[in-house]
């Protein structure tokens, strides 16, 4: 089942060490402009706002390569450029609605979250929980939590 | 070597020159960088005796190794020239975003040489670097100055500049970042302001590498662990519910909490004016530095009145400062106060600890209502934003606060009544039932100062174990070590509340990794006795003895009335003759050619 980043702005405090964790991860070097996540300030407002890649269902990114170097997986979700493919036209990176690629001029290539294998990094170093990752088809577990509670008051052990 | 990114800027200001140098790696090797690095360039740099608001003074921006990575709050940079409200060294570091951005631009740092003809403002992108006109800006506001530079230049490149204060030279104004957070103390705003120099602005987008990735994420993690474990740093921890405030009561309830100005150690109104109370009542959420895994920062709202709206909340010292030491228990008018500190670039310390002594003053009949324009009493919340806003303008009576408690106290006849260490406000901790903290004053190499040493962490917290603060007995042999952790901390460039949970062998760890310097743990406290032996030579060159390692006569002679420390004054005499000791210097506190020899260090000019 696809599992996604799933984002808490109420709780993130603003520390980026999820663009730490990514950089760092992806490229050896600890550089916020170069990783696929990134912190957003609203000062009036008190709040932080940590984007990346929502692996869309239909991604408008992958419509428009023109070389099918991007892909999405079936089983996963992952949404993934292939660097080998990818000829640097930055068409993605106009057509993401969220601003959610961006290229590096130093990397020479797109920046955009694979969800590292299936262990995203940001997500696991991210120190207020503001990002988790976990199952998107996720109606199931809303109506779990509803059930739980009519549990507690009918079940029998509330008895 | 990594770690470092060995790029400086020099900026001359009388002749509008930019240059970029490599760091001297064999300083760099000896004193890190930050606190210690930045001090090295100036002692070798400038003549200690110079007047800190003339063009001789250097100001110089330094960051750290661990600056920028992924180490524990490790986004910390300082800012080091001649202090002149103390005349000491003056070196004060800030957290937020701008020194991480700095190293990403490619500079472990920049100096100030000179000033500037009109008002100028640093420009960098990466490589490009230029001086503006910042004469547009001149008047503005912290805020106001920030969101200008955003808009003009690069909208999320990150800002250091002064306020109003830093410009109009009061001696304690603070150097911004990031909107709120200072490089607070010694007046460093002033020297930035003495030089027509309004703002850095920087961006960059290169990276930091270290040494050895794999040791690096593994000493990282081992620290990490033990911050969130911890009792104070942890998650749901005391600086993560309630922030630097959740002293408050702790101190209060030892009867440690100095109340007008320190009359007394016991603040009946402290309650309202706690952590918890701010957490209750005016706290929206936490905010955290660059890479800061605790995420004490509170913000707050303030509900009404003219400064309505989000802002930064008081840290403990000016929650302190503003309401127990001006014995007020209004956290609405403290949070405003503090608030007006931000935007006009004030160290709230000095300033509330500085309206309390004009309080302790007009109370006594020493200033009048003539003087003022009106009344200065103990407890009045009005007051305490009122004469911060006057102050920072240097508005009428804000005038004379600028300067500072002392020479306010002295100019109307009671210097005694100025709760300060070369000329410098002390903070909340009342070395009377503190008897390390009052050690801790007296031989803090940039006054009256509580991050130099912090023994309240053993003598109040208990950690890293619980000593008896009401003895002098092992004190100065405890303070020796604190402070040389404590600059070996400010030099790594990372946040000292990391120290709560980490201590030599964590940091010691992240520095080898990340710089790939070989030396043991041992060998990197030595580098916290050469840098606090390095300020101490500069100290003594610009003429300070050791009859300025004192502390007021209030602490010396005025025993407490309540409390566990009921009946005790500072017993700072024999504290001190055993630390000077301890630190191998002579009798005058002068250090001996051995030890100097020791961290191989040599004084310049010492007769």
């Amino acid at each position: 089942m696809a599992k996604g980043i799933v984002i808490s702005p109420d709780k993130c405090t603003g520390c980026h060490t999820c663009e730490l964790a990514c950089s760092f991860t992806k490229n050896d070097l600890f550089n916020p402009k170069d990783s696929a996540i990134s912190v957003l300030s609203y000062d009036e407002a008190g709040l932080q706002v940590p984007m990346t890649c929502l692996q869309c269902d239909d991604p408008h990114c992958m419509t428009v390569c023109t070389v099918n170097a991007i892909t999405k997986d079936p089983k996963t979700g992952v949404v993934k450029v292939d660097k080998d493919k990818c000829i640097g036209c930055k068409m993605c990176i106009s057509a993401c609605p969220f601003g959610n690629m961006t290229y590096s001029s130093r990397l020479k290539q797109v920046i955009k979250c694979d969800l590292c294998s299936g262990t995203p990094q940001c997500v696991k170093e991210c120190p207020s929980a503001a990002l988790e990752f976990k199952e998107l088809d996720g109606p199931l577990h809303k109506r779990k939590n509803i059930a739980n509670l009519f549990n507690n008051v009918f079940g029998e052990v509330a008895k | 070597m990594k770690g470092w990114i060995g790029k400086l800027i020099r900026v001359n200001l009388t002749e509008k020159t930019i240059k970029v140098e490599d760091l001297n790696m064999e300083d760099a090797k000896l004193y890190l960088g930050g606190r210690g690095l930045g001090s090295k360039y100036l002692y070798d740099e400038i003549d200690p005796t110079i007047d800190p608001l003339s063009p001789e003074n250097k100001l110089i921006f330094m960051t750290g190794p661990l600056t920028g990575t992924y180490a524990t709050c490790a986004g910390r940079f300082n800012v080091v020239a001649k202090a002149p409200l103390t005349g000491t060294i003056g070196a004060s570091n800030s957290g937020g975003y701008f020194g991480p951005e700095l190293k990403f631009a490619g500079y472990d740092g920049i100096i100030f040489e000179g000033k500037a003809d009109k008002p100028v403002y640093l420009h960098i992108y990466d490589d490009i670097i230029e001086l503006k006109s910042a004469e547009h800006l001149w008047g503005k506001d912290v805020f106001e100055t920030t969101d200008t530079l955003l808009l003009e230049n690069e909208e999320d490149a990150r800002v250091a500049c002064i306020g109003p204060a830093g410009e109009k030279q009061v001696l304690f104004a603070t150097v911004m970042n990031d909107k709120d957070r200072a490089a607070g103390r010694s007046g460093l705003g002033a020297v930035m302001g003495s030089k027509n120099l309004k703002a850095v602005v920087v961006r960059g987008t290169k990276g930091i590498g270290v040494s050895d990735k794999f040791d690096f994420m593994s000493a990282t993690k081992d620290a990490k662990e033990k911050i969130y474990a911890n009792a104070v740093t942890g998650k749901g921890g005391g600086l993560a519910s309630y922030g630097t405030e959740v002293l408050v009561n702790i101190l209060n309830e030892m009867h440690g909490l100095p109340t007008r100005n320190w009359q007394t150690s016991y603040f009946e109104g402290g309650e309202l004016i706690s952590g918890e109370y701010l957490a209750e009542n005016y706290l929206i959420r936490n905010k955290a530095c660059f890479a800061c895994p605790i995420g004490c920062g509170r913000v707050i709202k303030i509900p009404d009145g003219k400064y309505k709206g989000i802002v930064a909340g008081p840290e403990y010292e000016a929650g302190w400062s503003y309401g127990a030491c001006c014995g007020v228990d209004d956290l609405n008018a403290i949070n405003k106060a503090n608030h007006v500190c931000n935007l006009l670039g004030l160290d709230p310390i000095t300033m509330g600890a500085t309206i309390a002594c004009a309080m302790e003053l007009f109370e006594i009949g020493a200033i009048s209502k003539e003087d003022l324009g009106d009344e200065l009493r103990f407890g009045d919340g009005d007051s305490i934003i009122k004469w911060t806003e006057k102050t920072g303008n240097r508005e009428g009576f804000g005038d004379l606060l600028a300067l500072g408690s002392y020479r306010l106290a002295e100019k109307y006849g009671h210097p005694e009544l100025s709760m300060s260490v070369k000329k410098q406000e002390m903070p909340a901790y009342d070395g009377r039932a503190i008897q390390g903290m009052a050690l801790e004053y007296a031989t803090s190499n940039r006054g009256g100062c509580h991050v130099r040493g912090y023994l309240t962490s053993p003598e109040v917290l208990g950690i890293p174990m619980k000593t008896d603060p009401l003895t002098t007995e092992g004190k100065a042999g405890l303070l020796k070590l604190f402070q040389d952790l404590t600059a070996l901390v400010d030099s790594s460039d990372i946040c000292l509340f990391s120290t709560f949970a980490i201590g030599l062998p964590e940091i010691s760890s992240m520095l080898r990794a990340s710089t790939g310097l070989e030396l043991t743990d041992e060998e990197f406290l030595l580098v916290g006795e050469r840098i606090w032996n390095l300020e101490k030579l500069f100290n003594l060159e610009a003429g300070f003895t050791k009859e300025d390692d004192t502390l007021p006569p209030r602490l010396l002679n005025e025993p407490l009335t309540t409390g566990p420390a009921k009946g005790k004054v500072a017993e700072l005499e024999v504290m001190l003759e055993e630390y000077y000791e301890v630190r191998g210097w002579d009798k005058e506190g002068i250090p001996t050619d051995e030890k100097l020899n020791e961290l191989s260090l040599s004084a310049k000019a010492l007769a």
